[in-house]
């Protein structure tokens, strides 16, 4: 994953609350690996017919080039799937701004390198009034913890270590091979004072 | 003097290796479950060539893609190749894997507890939302996504920040015919979807300590459902006498240290939570969903919600769930006709889930075609030893193997569009169970009783021969 301070695209509203991710990404196609692209399946019944064609008036189908989503809040509530996250960034979305997230949604995100930004319910409909149904240029700086669209400009909300790691786009494994040698402790000292916490021995 | 502290906050400094200075904490994983779904995570490995760091604290299992008919021919080639990769993932890292020929195979947060590998105040991760159910053991359980199961199985460590504490107390009797299903529906549909988002929630009060295990297992586990990723209840009597003999428990030594260990266990009287909530066990009624997310539930005797009484915001989403659902807005829920049902996952297919479903419908006739497909190949054992399986099937209902199943359908147990389905499952998404399919989730007791109508009841009417207390 590469970090990123800045982000210019193209922001798309889907005022829709609650999209959890077995909307953003059906579970009948989690089987597949990811080399071969997750973009296909993104939002796949809500875009889409039961024959699989394109639903023509959706957001995503009229502005393909989305890469800003503005959602609306509960975004990504459910299953821990990080595939709902593959099917964001592989269909080129970057970005994600609603009131609130799924926890594990938005943990997912940053290890993707996509920011979850949480803005206030006034931002969000201001947000919503300047984007309207059609596609608006947006500007994300995670420096100043903003976006802009339009006349527009608000803060958005994010945690700290989040922030510092989208920027950063260190992989956590790396981080954390720094602290070998707490781990090694720490792991000595939790056996010998909680000898119980291994499994059992299987005959 | 040391502060009082809470339940999570001893478990959560019990595992604290490091502290960054922006407050991220590195916590120890004392177990890690895969599963089908952790393929992508294992490709990571890969791609880095990395070992497992730790693979006698990991355990895989075969459950999300498990054919739950004829299993050992799987006709379908990509669930043979789903369950194949993790066989082959495991066998290469030296993890444990219990298979479908494996008598211990089941769904994974059901087979956790039953092997004794969950344990109280372990930290427990599985990339699987319904992580949260080994909470109901004292430990810090929760899901997680790919890259942190990739890091989990690097490193035998995660980092977290701590979440919010969060207290539901639920004092009183639960009501005959009342369960802790109901209890976790009605505190979602309380609260909201996003309710207990940020907070690790810890359940507490007399109707908790009543409960069983299994019952406090279906709680914790649909705690995800009103945002919360962990769900937790204080190590007691009931837990201890449940974990003992399991093939994977401490003995000996161990295990008498294990007992006194698990005894620190508790909120200190005075620990502050960040939000605390009430409910009385007395009032509350058999619970199920009427809509498209889990807190779109009602008591089953109650109307279901006219948006013509709320505000726009509010009544635009309860609008779309009735279309998506078929269903009119102040109408009872009760009568509404059901076309199958669902006995099954890894919120209500424990012994007791059976056994109360079986109970409602000894002797009786299913109105309707439905799959019970028990939390594990071991219950499955233990259900037939009991003869519960016949019940089912004279029943009518159909008798399966164990997995995920028809909770999330990829194992191609869908249920058709616009079919409506009483589910013991944990989510009622659209196309949740199959595209354009219509779920009220349920106790396992309201999924006997609608079988046996075809319709929504409440299972309180039916004569008290048939309601297990």
């Amino acid at each position: 994953m590469k970090g990123w301070t800045t982000f210019t695209g193209q922001a798309v509203c889907l005022d829709v609350n609650d999209i959890d991710t077995d909307q953003l990404i059906p579970a009948r196609f989690m089987s597949q690996p990811r080399v071969e692209g997750y973009a296909d399946f993104l939002l796949h019944d809500m875009r889409r017919n039961a024959d699989g064609t394109p639903k023509p008036d959706f957001i995503l189908t009229q502005h393909p080039d989305a890469t800003v989503l503005l959602a609306g809040k509960n975004f990504g509530s459910g299953s821990s799937r990080e595939a709902a996250v593959y099917a964001l960034l592989d269909s080129g979305i970057q970005v994600v701004i609603a009131e609130s997230f799924g926890d594990i949604f938005a943990s997912n995100a940053i290890n993707n390198g996509v920011l979850p930004a949480v803005v206030n319910p006034e931002n969000w409909h201001a947000l919503r009034r300047a984007v309207s149904k059609s596609s608006i240029d947006c500007k994300v700086d995670l420096d100043t913890a903003t976006l802009c669209m339009g006349q527009h400009t608000v803060a958005f909300t994010i945690d700290e270590a989040w922030r510092l790691k989208l920027i950063n786009g260190k992989d956590d494994t790396d981080l954390t091979r720094d602290y070998q040698s707490n781990i090694d402790q720490f792991r000595k000292i939790r056996y010998q004072q909680y000898p119980w916490a291994r499994p059992a021995a299987q005959n | 003097m040391t502060l009082p502290r809470t339940l999570l906050d001893k478990l959560w400094a019990a595992h604290e290796i490091v502290q960054r200075e922006d407050g991220t904490s590195l916590l120890w994983v004392d177990r890690h479950l895969v599963h089908e779904g952790s393929h992508h995570a294992f490709a990571k490995l890969a791609t880095r060539d990395t070992p497992v760091a730790e693979p006698s604290l990991t355990f895989g299992v075969a459950d999300h893609y498990a054919p739950t008919r004829n299993r050992l021919h799987i006709e379908d080639a990509t669930i043979a190749r789903m369950i194949n990769t993790l066989l082959a993932n495991t066998q290469h890292h030296g993890i444990e894997c219990m298979g479908l020929d494996d008598p211990r195979q089941g769904i994974v947060h059901v087979i956790g507890p039953e092997q004794g590998l969950t344990l109280p105040g372990l930290l427990i991760n599985c990339g699987d939302s319904h992580t949260s159910t080994h909470g109901a053991f004292g430990a810090l359980a929760f899901g997680i996504g790919a890259t942190e199961v990739a890091h989990v199985l690097a490193t035998q460590t995660i980092w977290q920040s701590k979440p919010n504490a969060m207290r539901i107390r639920i004092d009183g009797t639960l009501p005959t015919g009342v369960t802790a299903k109901d209890m976790a529906l009605h505190w979602i549909a309380l609260l909201g979807n996003s309710g207990a988002q940020g907070h690790a929630i810890e359940y507490c009060g007399s109707a908790i300590d009543a409960l069983s295990m299994e019952a406090r297992m279906t709680l914790c586990n649909m705690s995800i459902e009103g945002g919360a990723r962990f769900g937790m209840i204080a190590p007691d009597d009931t837990t201890v006498n449940y974990i003992e003999g399991r093939p994977y428990a401490p003995t000996g030594d161990d295990w008498a240290l294990a007992k006194q260990d698990w005894q620190q266990l508790v909120t200190d009287a005075g620990a502050r939570f960040d939000r605390e909530v009430s409910i009385d066990a007395n009032s509350l009624a058999p619970t199920l969903t009427w809509g498209i997310s889990p807190d779109q539930a009602i008591a089953v005797d109650a109307l279901i919600p006219n948006p013509a009484e709320l505000d726009e915001a509010k009544a635009h989403s309860i609008r779309s769930a009735l279309e998506y659902m078929g269903l009119e807005a102040g109408q009872a829920i009760e009568g509404t006709p059901i076309d199958q049902v669902f006995l099954g996952s890894c919120t209500n297919a424990r012994i007791e889930d059976i056994r109360s479903a079986a109970c409602v419908l000894r002797g009786k006739r299913s109105k309707v075609p439905g799959l019970v497909s028990p939390g594990s190949t071991a219950i499955k054992a233990q259900a037939e030893q009991e003869g519960l399986d016949k019940v089912f099937i004279d029943a009518g209902l159909e008798w399966a193997s164990s997995g995920c199943s028809s909770c999330v359908g990829m194992n191609g147990d869908t249920v058709a569009a616009g079919k409506r389905c009483a589910s013991t499952t944990n989510r009622n998404f659209r196309g949740r169970q199959g595209r354009g399919s219509r779920t009220h989730l349920m106790s396992p007791m309201m999924v006997a009783a609608a079988a046996l109508h075809g319709k929504i009841v409440d299972v309180r009417s039916l004569a008290s021969s048939e309601t297990p207390s």
